[in-house]
Order: C-alpha cells, then sequence, then structure tokens
C-alpha cells in the first residue's frame, strides 16, 4: 500500500519521512524536494509523474543512495540508508537495488550476457550459477536470442530488456525506473510497459517508476505527483 | 569481484587512437633506456672479456691504472719467480711484461685524429692472454719494426691494412697481422715489440707498465698474491685481471648508465604525461559509465583498480614495443674514448634479458603514474553527476 501522508504504515517496505534535498549553484539555493513522505509496501508498483525539473530524477536518486539527502530518513527493509557510508552504500545498493535508466546505459564493450552478468560479479555466485541466472533473467525478458549480441546491434526496445535483465538478475528488494520509455516508440515502450507488469504480477517485484507518459502511468498501481518539492496522490 | 578485465581490454581496443600517445611515449622512454642499458652493458663485457681467470694483472704499489704505474725490469723477473706462476714447454716463467702509450692517430671515417692505444709486448703475451688470436696475416717478430692490429682498430684507424707502413714515433713500421681477442679492449688497441715502443717514444728500456701473469690455475691466485706481497724486494700489487678491467670500466659504465637514466626519467616523465592525458580522457568519455558501474554497486576501490589496470596494459603494449624497438641495436658496434686509458675502444651494444625485464619495469611504473590519478577521479565521481551526462 502506497501513502503519501507520512503516517504509520507497518508494513511499509520503504519509508521516507521529512525528506529534503537542497542544491546549491553558487550562491543560489535550490530546495528541489521538502519535506517528502512516501510509504511503499513490497510489491506495489507506484509511478512518480511531475513536470520536468520537478525532482523526480533527484527523488529517484536518493531512494537508490546514489545521492544523499540534505535532511529527512529513508528507510529501507528496517535500514536507514541516509547514514550509511559511500563504502557501504555501494554494498547496500548492490544486495537491495536495481536500476533502469531512460538512456539504458549499457556498458557498450560488453556484449548482453556480460552487462546482465555485471551485478552477480559482486555476489558469491560461481561461474555457472551466475550463467544459469543471466540466461533466466534474459529469458524473462524475451532475448534469449541475443545474448552474444553488443548494444549496438540492439534496438533501443531491446537495450532496454536487457536492462531491464540486468536490473533483476540478482533479485533486488526494489527496481527504480526512471522514464523506462522515455526514449521508445510506442509499440517498444508498450512491450516495456507490459514486462513491468509482469515481473510485479508473476516474480512480485517492487516497482518505483518517473514517467512523463500518461499511459506508461496507467499502468502501474498508483499515480503520485510531485508538486511543490512533495508528493500528492493523483485523482482518478 | 572486480570490474571484469574484458571491459578493459576492449574500452582500449575501441578506443585505441587515444591510447597512441601514451603508448609511443613509453615506448619511446623504454627503447631509449634499454639501448643506454646495453650501450654501459656491452662497454663493461668489452672491457670484462679481456680478462681471463687464470691471469693476474700487477701493477706498482698504489697505481689504479696501467698508465699510473712503473715497474722495473729486475722487478718483473722476481715476479716470473714468483710461486703460483705457470711455465711454459722451456720452463720460462709464463709473464707479459707490457708498456703502454697512447698516440694519436688519423680516423678512417673522419681524417680527424683518434687516441690509439699501442701495447708494447713479448712474444710471451699471446700465451698470456688466452683470447688472442691472429686472424689474417703474422705475428711480429721481436727486434723488428712491425705491428699487430686489433680488428676494431683495423676498422677505425687509417693506414691499418696488412702491408701498409704507418709512420709515429718518428719511424715507418709494418702491419703483419691482424688479431681478435674476443671482442675484448683489446681489438682497439696496435701491438709490437716492447723495447721498440720504448726506443720510439723515449721512454727508459725495461721500465714496463704492467706485468701480466698467466698463473698455473684460477686457484693459485691467493698463493701468487700472497708470495708477491710478501717479497721485500717487491713494492706491487696484484689483484685478478678480471676484476682489474672490471674496475676499469666501472667509471664510464657507471657514467653511461647514469646519463642514460637521466635522459630515460626525461623522457619517462614526458610519457607520465601523455598517459595522463590518455587516462583523463578516457575517464571523462566514460564517466556515464563508470557512473553505471558504481550504480551496480561496483565500490570505488573496484574503479580504481581497473582503471590502474587499463594503463598498466597500455604501459605493457608500450614497454614491449619499446623493447622490439631497441632490440635491433644488439650487436651494433659503436666505438668511444676509454676515459681510464684516454684511448679510442670500439664495442657492441649488448642488449640482456634482466635489461628488457627493466624496460618493462619501467613502462610499468609510468602507467601506475599515468594511471593512478585518473583512476581516483573516476572513483570520486558524483555518481548521480555523472548518471546525467550525455
Ligand atoms: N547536481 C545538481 N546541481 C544543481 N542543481 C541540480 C542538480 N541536479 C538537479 N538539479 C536541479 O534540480 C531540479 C530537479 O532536477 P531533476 O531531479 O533532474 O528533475 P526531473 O527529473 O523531475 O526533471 C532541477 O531544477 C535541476 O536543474
Ligand atoms: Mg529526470
Amino acid at each position: 500500500m502506497v501513502k503519501v501522508d507520512g503516517t504509520n504504515n507497518k508494513d511499509a517496505l520503504i519509508r521516507v519521512r521529512d525528506l529534503d534535498k537542497k542544491y546549491h549553484r553558487g550562491s543560489e539555493v535550490i530546495d528541489v524536494l521538502q519535506g517528502l513522505n512516501l510509504d511503499v509496501s513490497v510489491g506495489d508498483f507506484v509511478a512518480f509523474m511531475g513536470p520536468s525539473g520537478s525532482g523526480k530524477t533527484t527523488l529517484l536518486n536518493l531512494l537508490g543512495g546514489l545521492d544523499v539527502p540534505s535532511d529527512g530518513t529513508i528507510t529501507v527493509a528496517g535500514e536507514q540508508i541516509n547514514r550509511m557510508s559511500g563504502r557501504v552504500l555501494s554494498a547496500w545498493r548492490a544486495r537491495h537495488v536495481g536500476f533502469v535508466f531512460q538512456m539504458y546505459n549499457l556498458i557498450p564493450v560488453l556484449t548482453a550476457f556480460q552487462n546482465v552478468e555485471l551485478p552477480l560479479l559482486l555476489t558469491k555466485l560461481s561461474k555457472s550459477d551466475r550463467r544459469r541466472h543471466v540466461e533466466t533473467a534474459l529469458s524473462i525478458v524475451g532475448l534469449s536470442d541475443r545474448m552474444q549480441h553488443y548494444p549496438r546491434q540492439l534496438s533501443g526496445g531491446q537495450e532496454q530488456r536487457v536492462a531491464i535483465a540486468r536490473a533483476i538478475v540478482a533479485d533486488p528488494t526494489f527496481l527504480l525506473c526512471d522514464e523506462p520509455t522515455g526514449d521508445l516508440d510506442r509499440k517498444s515502450a508498450d512491450e516495456i510497459m507490459d514486462l513491468l507488469v509482469r515481473l510485479i504480477g508473476e516474480h512480485r517485484k517492487t516497482i518505483l517508476m518517473v514517467t512523463h507518459d500518461p499511459r506508461a502511468a496507467e499502468r502501474a498501481q498508483s499515480v503520485l505527483h510531485l508538486e511543490k518539492g512533495a508528493l500528492v496522490e493523483a485523482h482518478r | 569481484m572486480a570490474i571484469p578485465l574484458t571491459y578493459n581490454l576492449r574500452s582500449v581496443s575501441n578506443r585505441w587512437v587515444s591510447s597512441i600517445v601514451a603508448v609511443v611515449g613509453i615506448a619511446g622512454a623504454v627503447g631509449v633506456f634499454i639501448a643506454m642499458m646495453s650501450l654501459a652493458n656491452g662497454f663493461r663485457a668489452a672491457l670484462v672479456t679481456a680478462g681471463s681467470d687464470r691471469n693476474a694483472t700487477v701493477l706498482r704499489g698504489g697505481a689504479t691504472a696501467e698508465l699510473e704505474s712503473a715497474i722495473a725490469l729486475e722487478q718483473a723477473r722476481l715476479v716470473g719467480d714468483t710461486a703460483g706462476v705457470a711455465r711454459n714447454g722451456e720452463g720460462q716463467p709464463m709473464i707479459s711484461p707490457e708498456i703502454v702509450v697512447v698516440t694519436a692517430l688519423p680516423k678512417k671515417d673522419t681524417g680527424t685524429d683518434a687516441n690509439v692505444q699501442m701495447r708494447g709486448v713479448t712474444e710471451m703475451a699471446p700465451k698470456v692472454h688466452d683470447r688472442f688470436r691472429i686472424v689474417a696475416g703474422r705475428y711480429f717478430k721481436p727486434g723488428i719494426a712491425e705491428l699487430v692490429v686489433g680488428r676494431n682498430a683495423n676498422h677505425t684507424v687509417r693506414g691499418m691494412e696488412i702491408g701498409a707502413r704507418p709512420r709515429f714515433g718518428g719511424q715507418d713500421w709494418e702491419v703483419v697481422g691482424i688479431f681478435e681477442s674476443g671482442g675484448s679492449a683489446f681489438d682497439s688497441e696496435i701491438w709490437l715489440d716492447g723495447n721498440l715502443l720504448a726506443e720510439a717514444f723515449q721512454r727508459p728500456i725495461g721500465l714496463y707498465q704492467s706485468i701480466t701473469a698467466r698463473l698455473e690455475s684460477p686457484s693459485s691466485f691467493q698463493v701468487f698474491k700472497d708470495a708477491l706481497t710478501s717479497n721485500p724486494a717487491l713494492t706491487l700489487q696484484t689483484e685478478p685481471e678480471t676484476v682489474y678491467y672490471a674496475r676499469q670500466s666501472e667509471a664510464l659504465s657507471t657514467m653511461i648508465q647514469t646519463l642514460g637514466s637521466m635522459v630515460a626519467v626525461v623522457m619517462g616523465i614526458g610519457a607520465i604525461f601523455g598517459a595522463l592525458n590518455t587516462m583523463y580522457s578516457a575517464v571523462s568519455a566514460r564517466s556515464r559509465e563508470i557512473a553505471t558501474l558504481r550504480a551496480l554497486g561496483f565500490g570505488q576501490g573496484s574503479v580504481v583498480v581497473s582503471f590502474v589496470v587499463e594503463s598498466l596494459l597500455i604501459s605493457l603494449v608500450g614497454g614491449l614495443l619499446g623493447c622490439l624497438a631497441a632490440l635491433p641495436v644488439n650487436g651494433m658496434a659503436v666505438s668511444t674514448l676509454n676515459f681510464q686509458t684516454f684511448s679510442h675502444m670500439a664495442f657492441a651494444f649488448q642488449v640482456s634479458g634482466p635489461i628488457l625485464l627493466f624496460g618493462i619495469g619501467f613502462a610499468l611504473l609510468m602507467g601506475l603514474f599515468g594511471g593512478i590519478f585518473p583512476a581516483l577521479r573516476a572513483a570520486r565521481l558524483p555518481i548521480a553527476t555523472a548518471l546525467r551526462e550525455l
């Protein structure tokens, strides 16, 4: 169940309280997030919407431990990540977060297989176990026949599916998707959304997704708007 | 587990043009380094092989080189009677009293004068210096104004072919033979009758500069030395011939090495800047990839290791190319002034396994310096900012 009012939610997987994020640009201070609250439970599929520059990427970066808040707390599965050192946070990301970016961010010199294998190199899995996991992840996204292809040999939609395979291969606690369909045509975008919905339904993943696209947002269970640095529930 | 090596290998080969700066710089520094070390090595080898471990060099007490030494005829006789000295079939002691004179003779290529070392010897000299071989003509006859010319001197000094009649020391001489002594310093000398040499250059007859004594065996040296130094009639000192020549080569080979190291260090600093440039541009071109790897959970340490390894890979290629480029100098002949004897001598570059390994080590050191700072920058990239870059 998703809540944004900061009231206690005992079974929340992700709990954000009074989150502030300020950027300093010279003497100017930009208050991007101000007193933001959020509770997300296991199995939720949340879409964040809002105008460009409203802080959606900033919020995902904070939730994923890529950046640190100016104030407030972020608790994931009982652990407060806003207090972690850089080293601990790296290990935490490897264990808990799967990222999907608008520009896919595959490593161009590695094959689809090698890209998907990357997160597993941070686990203790043997080579044969890694191979099995990579093959499973690529078959979930329907790219078993493209394992030895390089990113430049794939279409945008296929690249994003490889990126999703990479995000789920180590079975993270939750997925963060920043405009995953932002660079795709209608058809590919729909395929990506089908895939995300299937991950929720069949694999009980938890997904937080930023999107501009109302058609994509529609597929989520709840849609939240980022307004004046805080989240509000959309009326639909 | 670390960021896979494949990532670096493929990234480098994808961006090989930008790696060329680093590779060429490192190859150049390594090539020069190897050439200079081979030069010093070849010089040392030329002087050291002049010596035999069955020979002992005898000089006046306190002298460090032949040119500073003087030994009278009576003393030379006593040296021959000293314990440990080998005797030939006729029971004569195998000692070679020698006079050294340095004179200026025109070089074949430029016609300018070069100092050439003349060695006045007896018939015993070729038997004591056991690497001595006549390769053309014959040995000089005692008491006659004839010369045998070392192979290098034959190549570099004008008018030293067999049958030629060079003039020096106020008289005419005739070249009757060409000799070789295993690529040693002797090959740059001219040998002739000791008494005639002394006469021609107004030296006192019967005053030698050094005596080389053939020993019964290499292990006889200690016996010989003890007997020689305990004889109150002699004020001489001795050391194994090999040690004597090694010492003679020290100053120049150290100088070549020092000079070579300095040149290599200067070029190395340039090469490090090239490597820094290559690696910094690799980091900035790949900052979004680095941020992605960090987002996936690779730590700062993995990133540092990955980029240092990449720099080491590049420098290894540069090092190997530098070795390849320097290999052709192996065996190439050069000639120089030996500062201890102030005479001209020829020798060859001598590349060796340890020198090549040193070259590779030098390359890796440059790679390390050129890689560490860019690697640290890569590790410190703020992830969120770098991810926004296109
Ligand atoms: N590193 C930064 N330094 C300064 N300002 C930043 C930085 N990152 C983002 N911003 C600013 O914060 C605001 C929110 O950015 P962002 O989270 O990317 O918005 P969105 O993803 O909703 O488009 C923007 O005004 C942006 O210019
Ligand atoms: Mg954004």
